[in-house]
C-alpha cells in the first residue's frame, strides 16, 4: 500500500550531496513531501529527514539505491510508532480587537509562543507532530493567516541506538549481512 | 586540458587520438572488457565532456570499470557561463557510479586513486573526474597516496555463509535446476570457478546477452542465450525449471520477457554484488550478496556432486531441429548466419568479437559460440549504436595478441566510421564485417512484425564502403555471394591494418526467435520458414 515513509539518511557533509540524494529519488519517480537537512551528532556528517510517498517495496528499493551513493552512510525508514517526529511552523495571523486574546488562549493550548506583534497581527511559533501542527493551523485559519512557513519533518527513533552504525550493519533480510 | 597534454609526451602513457569523444569513451569501455583493467578516456571541457555522456551511460548500465577525466574552467569562473563551461558533474550524475570536481591541485592524486578504486571495486562502473584549468597548472609536490577507501563505501564481496548454505540446500532439492549466467561472472574473472561449479552440480547453463562465454558455449552443459532472441530450447527450459540460479545478472527485461510469465515454476537463487538488484525485478527466495568469484568458491564447497542428464536430454529435445538442419545446409540460408559462423570457424572461436547494435548483434550472440567471456564485447544495457568500430579499437589496444573482429550493421557503422582514421593511424589489425542490408534492420523488423509492415524511415543509403575504406587508407572488400564469404574472411585475416568487408546480404531477413515486446518468453515467434513442429512438445 502506498503511504508516507520517513527516511532518515545520514550522509558525509560534502558539496553536492543533497543534489545526489534528491536526484536519485527523482530518477526513481519519488515525490518528496518534505526534506530537512542539518548537522548530526557526528562531526562531518549531516542528517537528512525525507518524507516520501510510495509502496513499501519501492521505498525499500529507493533505500538500497541510496546506499549506493558514496556519501551515504546509513538509511533508516522510521515507520510510525517507533519514532518521535517534529515539525515547526511560524504563522502570522490577523489579530485585532477581541480576537487577540482568543488567539493567545489557543496558542497556550498548543504550547505555542508569540514571537512578534504588530497592531494588526501576531507572529506565533508552534512545534509538534504533523497532526498537532495541522490542528493548530486549522484553529488559526479562523482568524486569517497572513503568512505561514512550515519546516519539514525531523524524526528520531525511540530505540536506544545511535545513528553511528555503518553500511555493513544495515538491517535487512540477510542481504547486507557480512560474513560470519 | 592543454596543460595536461603538455605532460603527455614526457609520460609513459600511450595516448590514442580518437576523432570523437563518444567513441573515445566507448573504446575505453571495450578496453576494460577485454583486459579486466580500468579503461581511461579524457576529454576537454564543454562539448568534449558532454560527448562522453553516452559512453558513461553505456559503462554504467553494463557495470564497466572506467575513469573519465574532463577539463573545466577555473573555480573562480565556475557558474558564470564561461567559454566551454558545462556543469559536467551535474550532467553526468545519473550515468556515473560517482564523480568529482577537484578543487585543489593537492587533491588530484588522492582523487584519481580513489576514482580507480571505485571504478573497479564492488559493482564496477564509470567514474568521472572534472579538473579545473588552474588546478592543472598549479605546481604541488607529488605524494603517492597510499590510502584508499572510505568509511561510507564498503561493498560486500564475501557472501554470508548462511546464505550460501541455503542456496546449496535449494540445489540439493531441485529436480530441474537451471543456471542463468550473467555478466558478473565475467566482471569478476570467475570463469574457472564457474565451470567448476557447473560441472560439479551438473546443472544446465543458460546465458544472458552479456553472460555469453562465461563458460565455453561448446561445453555440453551450455545451452545458449535466453530471452527476447534466445534459443527455443532455452526459453522452454526457463518455463519448465523448478530452480533458477542467477549468478551475476540483473534480470534485465530483454532476458526475462514479461515478468509475470518468467520462470513461473521456479524458486530463485540470486547471486549479485549489488544488494539493490536483489528483488528489484524478480522475487528472490535465496539472495546471496557478494562477488561472483567468492560466491562460487564457497558454493563449490557446499554443493553436492550431481548430474541432471534426463533434464538435459529433455531440454535438448526442445531444440529447433528444423532450423539446425537448415543452418547446416548453408546455401539455402540467409547469409548473416554463414558470415558469423564463418568468422567463428576461421578463428576457431578464439577471436575477440565486438558488435554494433541491432540484428547483426543478435545473430552474432546466437551463432558465434563463445569460448571466453572477455572476448565477447557488445553494448547490452544501453544498446549504443556506433559501438562496433570504437569497441574493436579499444579491444585491440588492450589485447594486441588476439585477433579482433567486429560485426556491424550498415546503419551503426555510418555513425562511427570516422574512427577508421584512428585505426589506420594506430596501425591496428582489426577486421570489420558489415552486415549490409540497406535498412536499419531491427527497427524494420519491428515495423514488419508489430506495426503492420509499415516501413517508416528505415531504408538507409550508404557510401561505397570499399571506396570509403580505401579513402581512409584501410582495405575494403565486397562480398555479394555466399561462396565468397570464407575466402573474404581468410583474406582479411592475412592483411595488415584495418580491413572492412562489405557483406551485401538479403535486405529483409529477420532475427528469430523473437519474443514480442511485452510478451512472456513462452510466446516467442519462430521464422515461418524454419518453424519447429510445435505439436512435438
Amino acid at each position: 500500500m502506498e503511504h508516507a515513509h520517513t527516511l532518515v539518511v545520514l550522509v558525509e557533509d560534502q558539496p553536492g550531496v543533497l543534489n545526489r540524494v534528491v536526484s536519485l529519488l527523482r530518477r526513481r519517480s519519488f515525490n518528496i513531501d518534505s526534506i530537512t537537512v542539518g548537522h548530526s551528532e557526528q562531526p562531518g556528517m549531516s542528517r537528512m529527514t525525507l518524507v516520501v510517498r510510495g509502496e513499501d517495496a519501492d521505498v525499500e528499493q529507493a533505500g538500497k539505491q541510496l546506499y549506493k551513493l558514496l556519501e551515504v552512510m546509513k538509511v533508516t525508514d522510521l515507520s510510525e510508532g517507533e519514532a518521535i517526529t517534529r515539525e515547526m511552523v511560524m504563522v502570522k495571523v490577523a489579530a485585532k480587537g477581541q480576537s487577540r486574546s482568543e488567539i493567545l488562549q489557543i496558542a497556550q493550548v498548543y504550547n505555542a509562543r508569540v514571537l512578534d506583534a504588530t497592531p494588526t497581527t501576531l507572529m506565533i511559533e508552534a512545534t509538534g507532530d504533523e497532526a498537532q501542527i495541522d490542528s493548530f493551523l486549522t484553529m488559526m485559519r479562523v482568524f486569517g493567516i497572513r503568512e505561514m512557513v512550515r519546516s519539514g519533518k525531523i524524526a528520531m527513533s525511540r530505540t536506544s541506538g545511535t545513528s553511528r552504525q555503518g553500511k555493513s550493519d544495515a538491517p535487512s533480510n540477510g542481504v547486507y549481512a557480512a560474513a560470519d | 586540458m592543454i596543460p595536461l597534454y603538455d605532460a603527455i609526451p614526457s609520460s609513459s602513457l600511450h595516448h590514442v587520438l580518437v576523432r570523437f569523444e563518444q567513441w573515445a569513451g566507448l573504446a575505453a569501455d571495450a578496453y576494460a572488457r577485454a583486459t579486466a583493467e580500468v579503461g581511461v578516456c579524457i576529454a576537454t571541457s564543454g562539448p568534449g565532456a558532454t560527448n562522453l555522456v553516452t559512453a558513461l551511460a553505456n559503462a554504467q548500465l553494463d557495470s564497466i570499470p572506467m575513469v573519465a577525466i574532463t577539463g573545466q574552467v577555473g573555480p573562480a569562473l565556475i557558474g558564470r557561463d564561461w567559454y566551454q563551461e558545462v556543469d559536467i558533474t551535474g550532467v553526468s550524475l545519473p550515468v556515473t557510479k560517482h564523480n568529482y570536481l577537484v578543487q585543489r591541485a593537492e587533491d588530484i592524486a588522492p582523487t584519481i586513486k580513489e576514482a580507480f578504486y571505485l571504478a573497479r571495486s564492488g559493482r564496477p562502473g564509470p567514474v568521472l573526474v572534472d579538473i579545473p584549468k588552474n588546478v592543472f597548472i598549479s605546481k604541488v609536490p607529488y605524494i603517492y597516496p597510499t590510502k584508499t577507501g572510505r568509511k561510507s563505501y564498503q561493498p560486500t564481496t564475501k557472501p554470508n555463509i548462511r546464505q550460501v548454505r541455503l542456496a546449496a540446500e535449494e540445489i540439493r532439492h531441485a529436480k530441474k535446476p537451471l543456471i542463468m549466467a550473467g555478466h558478473g561472472i565475467i566482471l569478476s574473472s570467475a570463469g574457472q570457478e564457474f565451470q567448476q561449479f557447473a560441472e560439479k552440480t551438473g546443472i544446465p547453463v543458460i546465458y544472458t546477452l552479456l553472460g555469453l562465454g562465461s563458460m565455453s558455449e561448446l561445453h555440453p552443459q551450455s545451452l545458449g542465450m535466453m530471452g527476447m532472441h534466445g534459443h527455443r530450447h532455452v526459453n522452454r527450459a526457463l518455463e519448465e525449471c523448478d530452480l533458477l540460479i542467477n549468478i551475476g545478472a540483473r534480470f534485465d527485461d530483454r532476458a526475462t520477457g514479461r515478468l509475470s510469465g518468467f520462470a513461473p515454476n521456479a524458486r530463485v537463487v540470486h547471486v549479485d554484488i549489488d544488494p539493490a538488484e536483489i528483488g528489484k525485478n524478480v522475487l528472490t527466495h535465496v539472495p546471496v550478496v557478494g562477488d561472483a568469484r567468492e560466491a562460487l568458491r564457497m558454493l563449490i564447497e557446499e554443493v553436492d556432486s550431481g548430474d541432471h542428464k534426463a533434464w538435459l536430454d529433455w531440454i535438448d529435445g526442445q531444440r529447433n531441429r528444423v532450423l539446425e538442419a537448415a543452418l547446416e545446409d548453408r546455401p539455402e540460408w540467409p547469409e548473416p548466419y554463414a558470415i558469423i559462423r564463418g568468422i567463428a570457424e576461421a578463428t576457431d572461436n578464439e577471436a575477440i568479437l565486438t558488435t554494433d547494435v541491432g540484428q547483426h548483434q543478435m545473430w552474432a550472440a546466437q551463432q558465434f559460440g563463445f569460448k571466453y567471456g572477455d572476448r565477447w564485447i557488445t553494448s547490452g544495457g544501453l544498446g549504443t549504436m556506433g559501438y562496433g568500430l570504437p569497441s574493436a579499437i579499444g579491444a585491440k589496444m588492450g589485447r594486441p595478441d588476439l585477433e579482433v573482429w567486429s560485426i556491424v550493421g550498415d546503419g551503426g557503422f555510418q555513425m562511427s566510421f570516422s574512427e577508421l582514421a584512428t585505426a589506420v593511424q594506430e596501425k591496428l589489425d582489426i577486421n570489420i564485417a558489415i552486415i549490409n542490408n540497406g535498412y536499419l534492420g531491427m527497427v524494420r523488423q519491428w515495423q514488419d512484425l508489430f506495426h503492420n509492415h509499415n516501413y517508416s524511415e528505415v531504408r538507409i543509403s550508404a557510401p561505397d564502403f570499399v571506396q570509403l575504406a580505401e579513402a581512409f587508407g584501410a582495405t575494403g572488400i565486397r562480398v555479394t555471394s555466399d561462396e565468397d564469404i570464407m575466402p573474404a574472411i581468410q583474406r582479411a585475416r592475412s592483411i595488415k591494418g584495418p580491413v572492412v568487408i562489405d557483406f551485401v546480404v538479403e535486405p529483409e531477413a529477420n532475427v528469430y526467435p523473437i519474443v514480442p515486446p511485452g510478451a512472456s518468453n513462452s510466446e516467442m515467434m519462430h521464422d515461418p520458414q524454419w518453424s519447429p513442429d510445435e505439436e512435438d512438445v
